[in-house]
């Protein structure tokens, strides 16, 4: 059938079965957005400021595993994306985001609302498709969600010039796409399987260390019953937590900077450290000359230039993440004998992670009447549904929702890990709600992150998003000030948020629902009152300022060198 | 340590950004680029030469792979490849110097392509180590102006591509 380019955009994304999109009108794309009017199989939500409309589409993907989809105008919508798509980049999110162009005759001219925006998200994209010819358009929406979703995941742009979107083509949506330049691994080569194996069977003091990719690829089932057949301790990163359960006693929970005593502790001691589809990030390894210095290591990612692009590795396997743990999970069963006894001779090694444990467990101190910030997150766990999903913001909060929270099911934990984004966790819960309008969503955010888009309060009244907002206000840029007061003396240069706002009254003008518990005794009444309620609702919680997120391992210091909590 | 990796594309607008982008995003080392199409009308071919240790220079190649419109990378081992590259070169060619222009030009079989009173220009075509001492023979003698294609490359026998 012929039809014009904007239809045929929305013909694509009904085939790769997109449902919701989150987009914001403007010259370039209002052809779409004319077309989306009567479009009735895809729902189009408003956000109020592009770069919310990405993070949202971001929520929407790593609570669902599907791609996340965007759409925003040229010039100044197409650049408000920027954030969004940086933050989906760095953390391997699925997404597509389409933005408006000038008509193709007039690029390069210094058109009316013209950005190059092929050239500001190349860095930041998996890849990037400028549409030159309406006859490519189908093929090229193929493509892009098939790089989105496949290999490591990423955020991919389609940029779509006016004229593109006018002009009529007849529409054919290809069934299959060959890309000869991208051909991701998924098989792991067996005899690198064969030798991970033997090296466990090797091994007397082995950990796993997970990373968000097990939960991208779907591989949480797999990890987690390989763990467990294997008796092996499992730490994760930020990103993995969720795809090892954290109530497990093999579970060490999160290592790294803000990381369990035990879990520091595990690394710098094994003999053996089996990274799952994690990228040794800095924040995880500290100082790299002594990470795991007494370890082999096994790398498991379907990207190559993760393996040894920061640490050593003795045993690469690339590969999908899902597959390779099948594979490796044929050879590691009961059958196994070299396994069956290594795995006697790790009961010494677990006790002794046993006594790391209970030597400095996470720990605070609940004193007085004012809130400590982490009572809070355990009494949101406590209170919430068993498979809430929770999305944080950046800063103190988000380390002590990771610390305390206590994460059991993939995909209910949505942060921006890599490119640690304020602004991100109210408009990614948004997202996620809309994908689960059954479930419970809740945000975590400092008084400082929620600011950076709390404009998004009217998209939640307007479209029935009923996110349980929960700010932990310290009135403090915390996680700064805690650098500050650590390593600045105390000079809180531009951190103290001066201006006391009333977030009730804030929730209130949105028409959505504000309550507030400044007292340790009132915070069950407003988690529980806040859960009640209908529609979306802001808890505020007046917290101890001056709280410190512990352990800490000072930027560049060694995983050992921890300051713990008293 | 120097490598020569060459990589093919697709010969599609933005690619080359797409590398150089690379390489000047992550800071790597580029020595020289040369880029044009192949015989094959839907890829072009793009010779770089780098520095790095052995980390720097497989996370390249890696990262190189990575890029969607790049379809092989090959990094060239000099006793498996020929490298060729081309300069011009003017030089000062005065009264006591034009002799040795020519002399030097001879031994390096570079053709003199324009002539003035004051000047040479001559074309040479070599491995970069004979080009570079070529160059350094012509330098006191008063280089004017200098311009090379940087280094292509193309595999022994059954080495490259299709080998
Ligand atoms: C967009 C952006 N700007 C600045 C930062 C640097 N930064 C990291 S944490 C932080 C403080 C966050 O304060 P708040 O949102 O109040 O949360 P808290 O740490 O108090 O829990 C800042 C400014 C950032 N991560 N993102």
């Amino acid at each position: 059938m012929k039809m014009n380019g904007a239809r045929i955009v929305l013909e694509c994304l009904k085939r790769e079965g997109v449902d919701t999109i989150f987009g914001y009108p403007g010259g370039t794309v209002i052809n779409l957005y004319d077309e989306l009017f009567s479009f009735k199989e895809i729902r189009h939500i408003l956000p109020r400021h592009e770069q919310a409309g990405v993070h949202a589409a971001d929520g929407y993907a790593r609570a669902t595993g599907k791609v996340g989809v965007a759409l925003a105008t040229s010039g100044p919508g197409a650049t408000n994306t920027i954030t969004g798509i940086a933050t989906a980049y760095m953390d391997s999110i699925p997404m597509v985001i389409l933005t408006g162009q000038v008509p193709t005759a007039l690029i390069g001219n210094d058109a009316f609302q013209e950005a190059d925006i092929i050239g500001i998200t190349r860095p930041c994209t998996k890849h990037n498709f400028l549409v030159k010819d309406v006859k490519d358009l189908a093929v090229i929406m193929k493509k892009a969600f098939y790089i989105a979703r496949t290999g490591r995941p990423g955020p991919v742009v389609v940029d779509l010039p006016k004229d593109i979107q006018i002009a009529q083509t007849e529409f054919e949506y290809p069934e299959t796409v060959d890309i000869r330049g991208y051909k991701p691994t998924v098989e792991g080569h067996p005899r690198q399987i064969e030798k991970a194996v033997a090296m466990i069977a090797q091994a007397k003091k082995p950990v796993i260390y997970v990373g968000g990719g097990v939960i991208l690829g779907n591989a949480s089932e797999e990890l987690t019953t390989l763990a467990k057949q294997l008796d092996i301790p499992v730490t994760t990163t930020l990103m993995g937590l969720g795809s090892f359960p954290e109530d497990h006693p093999l579970s060490l929970g999160l290592l790294g900077m803000h990381g369990t005593y035990y879990a520091n502790m595990a690394v710098s001691h094994c003999d053996l450290l089996i990274a799952v589809a994690a990228r040794f990030d800095d924040r995880v390894t500290g100082k790299i000359a002594s990470f795991a210095p007494h370890a082999k290591i096994i790398h498991l990612d379907v990207d190559p230039t993760s393996i040894k692009k920061n640490v050593r590795v003795d045993l690469p396997i690339v590969g999908d993440v899902r597959e390779v743990l099948t594979q490796m999970l044929k050879v590691t069963d009961a059958k196994n004998k070299d396994l069956a006894a290594a795995k006697e001779g790790f009961a010494s090694w677990k006790a002794e992670i046993d006594e790391w444990k209970s030597k400095h467990p996470i720990t605070y101190r609940q004193t007085g009447s004012t809130i400590k910030p982490q009572y809070v997150i355990q009494r949101l766990r406590a209170l919430s549904d068993p498979d809430a999903i929770v999305a944080t913001d950046v800063g103190q909060h988000q380390m002590w929702t990771a610390q305390f929270f206590g994460f059991t099911i993939p995909r209910t934990l949505l942060s921006s890990g890599g490119l640690g984004t304020m602004g991100f966790g109210l408009p990614a819960a948004m997202g996620a709600q809309a994908a689960f309008p059954g479930r419970q969503v809740i945000a975590i955010c400092g008084d400082g992150g929620f600011q950076m888009n709390m404009q998004e309060l009217a998209t939640m009244v307007q479209n029935r998003l009923d996110v349980k907002i929960v700010i932990l206000n310290n009135n403090f840029l915390g996680m700064v000030r805690q650098w500050q007061e650590l390593f600045f003396d105390k000079r809180y240069s531009s951190t103290c948020m001066e201006l006391p706002i009333d977030f009730i009254k804030l929730a209130e003008a949105f028409g959505a629902v504000g309550l507030r518990a400044t007292k340790v005794d009132e915070v069950d009444e407003v988690i529980t009152k806040g859960f009640a309620t209908k529609g979306p609702v802001l808890m505020e919680f007046k917290v101890a300022r001056e709280e410190k997120v512990l352990p800490m391992v000072p930027a560049g210091a060694s995983l050992t060198e921890m300051v713990l909590a008293s | 340590m120097r490598h020569t990796i060459a990589v093919l594309v697709e010969n599609e607008f933005g690619v080359l950004s797409r590398v150089v982008g690379l390489f000047s995003g992550r800071g790597f080392n580029i020595d020289s680029l040369t880029v044009a199409p192949t015989n094959d009308e839907s890829l072009s071919r793009i010779t770089v030469v780098t520095r790095g240790d052995e980390q720097i220079i497989e996370q390249i190649t890696k990262q190189l792979n990575k890029l969607i419109d790049v379809i092989k990378v090959i990094d060239f081992e000099a006793e498996n490849a020929i490298e060729r590259e081309m300069v011009l070169v003017k030089v000062n060619a005065e009264e006591q110097s034009r002799a040795e222009v020519l002399r030097i030009a001879d031994i390096f079989r570079a053709k003199v392509i324009d002539v003035t009173p004051k000047s040479y220009t001559l074309e040479a075509t070599g491995t970069p180590a004979k080009v570079s001492a070529m160059i350094e023979l012509l330098r006191p003698l008063g280089l004017k102006e200098l311009v090379s294609t940087g280094p292509v490359v193309i595999g022994r026998g059954a080495k490259g591509w299709k080998g």
